[in-house]
């Protein structure tokens, strides 16, 4: 304790109150040297060298290249670089204490409301997106929550001082809350505790299809009149919006999947997937990727492997799925927790690279931003850290860099400033 | 009309029987019926262990005047030759609402709580009306009676079946042809409780089943306070609580688990019930048994689902698939195990399904002696009215069931329900049997007509040529009406049978409207068939595990003695590596290197890190109820009450290296209830989870939830952070008051309440208290001092970084979150460097779950305060094992690895803080209760056992059994906001 109390009154001296201020562009060029670099695609360099100008990287491979350092030389024998952790589905910014109602933005009144768009709503300050990042989470997807389309959501880099500034792609794409076959019991109109069928669920699936091709129909003509909800659908058909579908069950991914796409829907994402594994075949028959249920979580039945919520990315990365994880079902300050939802994988078997590539370059993939983010590759977004350890482990999580874009970001937080401000007071009572 | 007609007949003949000598009569002149009765040739169940065959049955006025071989019949004796009929002693329910209007609901105003009672001069709370009386309440039901009458009662046991006490019953003889001056056998029969509160009342407490199970233990402290007339206002409630306490009691449990339940209330006053079951106490069979009850259980056997569609099977528990196989061999079990019991229709959507379900409970191995029993006198005696009903016996009600034979066997005909001696038809006697098949000849057409079925309910078929007829028969009292269409026409017969005829003669009407004389020959009698196979297979059962879900262990785990090679063992203190471990007799018994035990099963751990069992301070798994929200006091009540050790998430958290858990109360009100500290000892029962010697403790809770803040709460007190230390000041102080009255030797009202915090001041009973702000916390601290005790444990403690220094010195303990926060106002400022903090501070630190997900991995949460602080190795896997073990005062058994503490142990694939580290075995007091190959068998063996019922249950939709839709029984998961 003594060692930690003594960097910390190196440290006290810079603490304040507010947010941490937005890093600055970089301007000179940086190499990160003699780290062993987790390039977030499945590869990795061990003794690496990476190097980054202007936020684009224009370096990555082994350091025993004999080529020039350029820039800022930062040694980092021993340590580990990996591509920043996008985290989807989220309604981080959004909303900053659960319980307190003024705080929250996150859901709008209404069932089919794609209109409705997160990104301006998005708090580039709130003290919990700032948490994010001393574990290495730098990227968002910021979507609208409840109802069954949600809105539209948009993706976002955690290091802004306003949401135009901390937007990387608006306006990516709807989410819609597939309907259930099976609902709880409204226990407190004295029907049963757990699920019952759901005899509405035809119908709603019905008000979902009548939507699309109403929607669809819509986008065909030029309107006198405008419909806001089927006009927030056009990008949907012609490809430039994706449709985020979230269902568990068997019959419900099914009957989502093969609506959305006969209904014209060009991109699909499906997001849970509990029993995705019983319909791997259709989903890679229509080249649907699954934002996977994340695996700190417990089982939905009685019967099922303890261990299932655990491995179930697993199954469905080995039935040859794109697979990326998301932790929509969180508490929002749960999202700093996403490397160890990967890491929870590598005990199920996985390869720890794979496991890295579920919330970096698959999330990309599946989220439409890997042409900058989500892997370590030359031409793309310097959006990287520097850990001490594994990453993926909580005694290796232990960031000492994080770039966003090339920027030298602070890994300071509200929880940082609070702990130094406290030992502070304890080592000046000279405890 | 049969029914009417025989009614009719009977009123000559008994008019009188039951009018009392002093009412005038204004309707005829008085008279009076002493005739006998004699039922002869009859195989008699005087008794169900004594029968007579050949025998005579005599009555007279409504009792049993004589039975057995050789009766001498008085000269005026109607006599009737049963001709080797069988009568049975009609039927009694225990358990009945029959002529109780069903209680209404309170109407709800509104969202707000009542906290007070509605009532005046009665027991504080609305729940507790022993002062009902179902008999004021009671209206004989005609209707109803006859239902009943046609199952085979003869007798039931009516109360108001709502609340928690209950009031008494009333005791009907279903007589229709009497009035309530003679059918009510007993006024006030029994004495009646329940775990339920009453819906008449929207009176808040209890809102749990340990509230309900607080408040009975109260009700009989306060009647005994009461009773000693140290009490100087009146309550009804409590008078007629003592008034009925000579008369049966009787509880309505409902359940296995709340069997046991009842029953320990009981035990502590002296009382044993008679407790209504829940048709599932062959899964704790041993624990109902221990309770010495008599129950009264329902046939209430599940349909089975309907699993015809694959996506909604997979919504049906094992569980409860398995307990459609087994409810039927529920009766069976209780009886092999000695355990009195009698049947109630309870329960039951329909009383047809009553006998049937019987026989079927019979097919499951239920011995029909035991089942006459339970049908005759045990309810007689859980009454206490032996000597007059439940057998034939002389002098006893003449309430009996003449049946064509065993009334166990579902082709025998119920002919007549006799009751208080008054006779009713339910199929009737003479019923002339015309099965066969006929050559029909009506208007010069021949047609080949086939009567089969029951005797009393004869199916027709009608041919002509080979091309069969819609048609339909009626056979009432000798006559006979049938039909059949032909090309679009009908014809219509009907006819009068006469005794022992092979020809059946009538009118027909033709289509036309011309009637005509049709004869149909009888060409062929009927054969009744063997009795399909239906009855005679006993079906499969699939085993009961323990406990009863999919997860199950087949067989209770055992000690071993075990040998732990070449492990790197984290004892606690330091880490060893390459070290043995020896476990013995459930202790650690060597640490060492090169150890050597013969007999010893020998774990090779080469690889793998061997720790203490992991203890979380703050769950709430295994609980049935967590908060009682009704009262911001709930001192009474007790987790030790409400442990579910159905809980899956047992052996989850077992899968995880859980072996030790606080189960708390929540934090509904400042002051919460009692602790149970459980070992996860998964398929044991409720009472062995019990950690042995349990310290205690109890949750107290500061701050937002206790204010309740954050829903839609106004009314109850406190509202505000300041009003929350007035009510622990208030309370301590009359704990003090209460605790030294009572140590003063004088005559005080025992109160659970103030025992509970006296034990508190006493330094006897710990607080674990849930807390979020610095200002808070200050404040426990200082109450606590100024009543001269100390604090125990801060739980959530978010905060307690801020105050690490004060906490230190007072000497309390701090279980926290590994990294939650900013959930509600009151965590904005919670960090994960809260635990290294205190810890660097001289708190004793914990890392708690109060999460059925989290706690299942806490060794990674510890892992996460050496990321967040930084805290060392050692310190940080202490957080979740020794530490803990420390703040519940169990150091001394469970927490690290020391020769002579208790061998409860994980050994993990890994590291023991890394996420990728896997629990292979974990072990409580030397028995392997998770075992990661053991768990791959069972995966494989639910699997199999899944598909054997859902085929079982395809086949039994295929052969006609009805079905339910496909439901998933789930209990909610909680946590301490949980109401």
């Amino acid at each position: 304790m003594k060692n930690i109390i003594v960097t910390l009154s190196l440290l006290v001296g810079i603490t304040s109150w507010a947010q941490q201020t937005p890093a600055a562009a970089q301007t000179s060029p940086i190499s990160i040297e003699g780290a062993t670099a987790h390039l977030g695609n499945g590869e990795v360099i061990e003794n690496a060298l990476i190097m980054f100008q202007d936020g684009k990287l224009t370096y990555v491979g082994s350091a025993n290249a004999k080529i020039a350092r350029a820039g800022t030389v930062i040694k980092a024998d021993g340590k580990h670089v990996y591509p920043g952790i996008i985290a989807p589905a989220k309604s981080l910014g959004l909303v900053e204490i659960d319980a307190v109602r003024p705080t929250r933005d996150m859901d709008e009144i209404g069932e089919m409301i794609p209109h409705v768009r997160s990104i301006i709503a998005y708090n580039a300050e709130s003290q919990v997106v700032e948490s994010m990042r001393p574990n290495g989470v730098l990227v968002g997807q910021i979507a609208p929550q409840g109802g069954t389309i949600s809105g539209t959501s948009s993706i976002v880099q955690f290091d802004a001082w306003n949401w135009e500034d901390a937007a990387i792609k608006t306006d990516d794409g709807i989410h819609l809350h597939w309907p259930s076959t099976y609902r709880r019991g409204r226990w407190w109109l004295g029907e049963p505790r757990g699920y019952a069928p759901d005899k509405e669920y035809e119908n709603n699936v019905t008000t979902i299809k009548e939507f699309l091709a109403n929607s669809k129909a819509y986008g065909k003509t030029s309107n006198a009149e405008e419909n806001p909800a089927f006009a927030a659908m056009k990008g949907v058909f012609d490809g430039n919006k994706k449709v985020y579908v979230y269902a568990h069950g068997e019959k419900e991914i099914a009957d989502a999947v093969n609506n959305l796409k006969n209904s014209g829907v060009a991109e699909v994402i499906l997001v849970g997937g509990y029993y995705a594994p019983k319909v791997a075949s259709l989903l890679k028959k229509h080249s649907i990727p699954v934002l996977v249920r994340h695996t700190h979580n417990l089982p939905l039945t009685e019967d099922d492997d303890y261990d299932y919520p655990y491995k179930l990315p697993k199954l469905l990365v080995d039935a040859g799925l794109t697979v990326g994880m998301q932790n929509e079902d969180a508490s929002n300050f749960q999202t700093r927790n996403l490397p160890f939802y990967a890491g929870q994988l590598v005990g199920q078997g996985m390869d720890k690279e794979v496991a890295l590539q579920l919330i970096t370059g698959n999330n990309a993939k599946i989220l439409g931003i890997d042409k900058n983010y989500g892997t370590l590759e030359v031409g793309k977004s310097a959006t990287l850290f520097i850990s001490e350890g594994d990453a993926l482990d909580m005694q290796g999580n232990s960031l000492t860099k994080a770039f966003i874009d090339g920027r030298d970001i602070s890994l300071e937080t509200h929880q940082t400033k609070l702990w130094k401000r406290y030992m502070g007071k304890y080592e000046a009572q000279g405890k | 009309m049969k029914m009417r007609l025989v009614a009719l007949a009977l009123c000559w003949c008994s008019a009188s029987l039951f009018a009392q000598d002093y009412f005038p009569s204004n309707d005829g002149v008085k008279s009076k019926n002493n005739n006998y009765r004699a039922f002869t040739n009859a195989k008699i169940y005087v008794t169900p262990d004594q029968i007579i065959t050949n025998g005579t049955l005599l009555i007279q006025n409504g009792k049993v005047v004589s039975v057995g071989k050789n009766v001498s019949l008085p000269q005026n004796t109607i006599v009737e030759d049963l001709n080797g009929k069988s009568i049975y002693p009609s039927f009694i329910d225990v358990f009945s609402d029959f002529g109780i209007e069903k209680p209404k609901r309170a109407s709800g105003s509104g969202r707000a709580s009542q906290y007070g009672p509605s009532r005046e001069g009665f027991y504080w709370n609305d729940h507790i009306m022993p002062e009902t009386d179902a008999i004021a309440k009671f209206k004989f039901d005609d209707k109803k009676a006859k239902e009943l009458r046609e199952v085979g009662f003869g007798v039931v046991n009516a109360h108001v079946n709502d609340g928690i006490a209950r009031g008494t019953g009333v005791l009907v003889a279903l007589n229709s042809d009497g009035n309530d001056a003679d059918r009510i056998l007993e006024d006030e029969s029994a004495q009646f409780f329940s775990f339920e509160k009453s819906v008449t009342s929207r009176q808040s407490y209890p809102t749990s089943l340990m509230g309900a199970t607080a408040l009975m233990r109260q009700l009989y402290h306060d009647a005994d306070w009461y009773a000693k007339g140290n009490v100087a206002t009146k309550d009804r409630s409590i008078e007629a609580l003592l008034a009925n306490k000579n008369m049966p009691q009787i509880f309505a449990a409902g359940d296995n688990g709340n069997i046991m339940r009842a029953d320990k209330v009981g035990d502590q006053f002296g009382i044993q019930y008679s407790i209504l079951g829940g048709g599932d106490e062959y899964q704790f069979i041993d624990q109902v048994k221990q309770t010495n009850a008599k129950l009264i259980i329902p046939v209430n056997f599940p349909d089975a689902y309907d699993v015809s569609n694959p996506f909604a099977a997979k919504y049906v528990n094992l569980s409860d698939m398995r307990h459609w196989n087994l409810a039927p061999s529920n009766p069976s079990v209780l009886a092999k195990n000695g355990v009195d019991f009698t049947f109630t229709l309870h329960d039951l959507k329909s009383s047809k399904k009553f006998m049937e379900n019987i026989i079927k409970a019979i097919n499951y191995g239920l011995d029909k002696t035991v089942a006459l029993k339970a049908l005759t006198t045990v309810p007689a005696m859980v009454l206490g009215q032996s000597n007059s009903i439940g057998t034939l016996e002389k002098g006893k009600q003449a309430n009996f069931l003449i049946t064509s034979g065993d009334i166990f066997e579902s082709n025998t005909t119920l002919f007549e329900n006799w009751v208080q001696g008054k006779k009713n038809v339910i199929n009737t006697m003479d019923q002339k049997d015309i099965r066969g098949d006929y050559d029909l000849v009506v208007d010069g057409k021949t047609y080949k007509m086939s009567i089969t079925g029951a005797l009393s309910k004869p199916k027709l078929k009608v041919k002509k040529d080979s091309t069969t007829l819609k048609s339909k028969l009626d056979y009432n009292a000798d006559w006979i009406s049938f039909s059949f269409t032909e090309d679009d026409n009908v014809l219509r017969f009907t006819g009068l049978v006469s005794p022992n005829t092979t020809v059946l003669t009538g009118n027909s009407i033709l289509p036309k409207g011309k009637e005509v004389v049709y004869t149909a020959n009888q060409t062929k009698t009927f054969q009744e068939k063997e009795e399909e196979n239906k009855t005679a297979d006993k079906p499969e059962l699939v085993a009961v595990t323990y406990p009863n879900i999919g997860l199950g262990n087949t067989s209770l785990p055992k000690q071993e003695t075990l040998l732990f090679k070449n492990a790197t063992v984290w004892t606690g203190m330091e880490k060893l590596e390459n070290t043995d471990v020896l476990v013995k007799n459930g202790k650690i018994a060597k640490i060492g290197t090169n150890l050597n035990a013969s007999g010893a099963k020998t774990i090779d751990a080469t690889g793998k890190h061997l720790t203490a069992g992991v203890v979380d301070e703050h769950s709430h798994i295994a609980g049935l109820s967590i908060n009682e929200a009704g009262h911001n006091s709930s001192a009474e009540v007790k987790m030790a009450d409400v442990v579910d050790p159905k809980d899956v998430n047992i052996y989850r958290n077992l899968a995880g290296g859980v072996t030790t858990i606080q189960l708390l109360h929540g934090s509904a009100n400042p002051i919460g209830g009692r602790s149970a500290i459980l070992r996860l000892k998964w398929g044991e029962s409720a009472d062995n989870l019990l950690f042995p010697d349990m310290p205690k403790f109890i949750k107290f809770a500061l701050g937002e939830n206790v204010k309740q803040s954050n829903w839609q709460s106004f009314s109850r007190f406190p509202q505000t952070r300041m009003g929350v230390e007035q009510v622990f000041m208030n309370y301590f102080q009359r704990a003090k008051e209460y605790d030294e009255l009572k140590k003063s030797g004088a005559p005080y009202r025992v109160d659970e309440e103030m025992e509970v915090l006296a034990e508190i001041l006493n330094g006897e009973r710990f607080i674990s208290c849930h807390s979020y702000v610095q200002s808070e916390i200050n404040m426990l601290m200082k109450v606590a001092e100024k009543f001269g005790f100390r604090v125990n444990t801060f739980t959530h403690i978010l905060e307690g970084y801020k105050v690490a220094d004060k906490m230190a010195e007072h000497g309390v303990g701090g279980s926290t979150f590994s990294d939650w926060w900013a959930y509600k106002y009151e965590v904005k400022d919670a960090i994960p460097y809260n635990a290294a903090i205190m810890a660097s501070q001289g708190v004793t630190v914990a890392i708690n779950s109060d999460d059925a997900e989290m706690s299942r991995r806490l060794n990674q949460e510890a892992g996460k305060t050496m990321k967040y602080g930084g805290m060392s190795e050692i310190e940080a896997w202490k957080t979740v094992t020794l530490n803990p073990a420390k703040l519940l005062h169990i150091d001394h058994k469970v927490g690290s690895i020391e020769v002579g503490k208790d061998a409860d142990l994980v050994l993990w694939s890994d590291y023991p803080m890394s996420v990728y580290a896997k629990a292979e075995k974990t072990i409580i007091e030397g028995a392997v209760y998770f075992d990661l190959e053991e768990d791959l068998k069972k995966r494989d063996a639910i699997t199999a056992e899944r598909a054997k019922l859902i085929n079982m249950m395809l086949q039994d939709k295929a052969t006609g059994g009805k079905t339910q839709a496909p439901v998933q029984r789930k209990k909610p998961l909680f946590e301490c906001e949980t109401l």
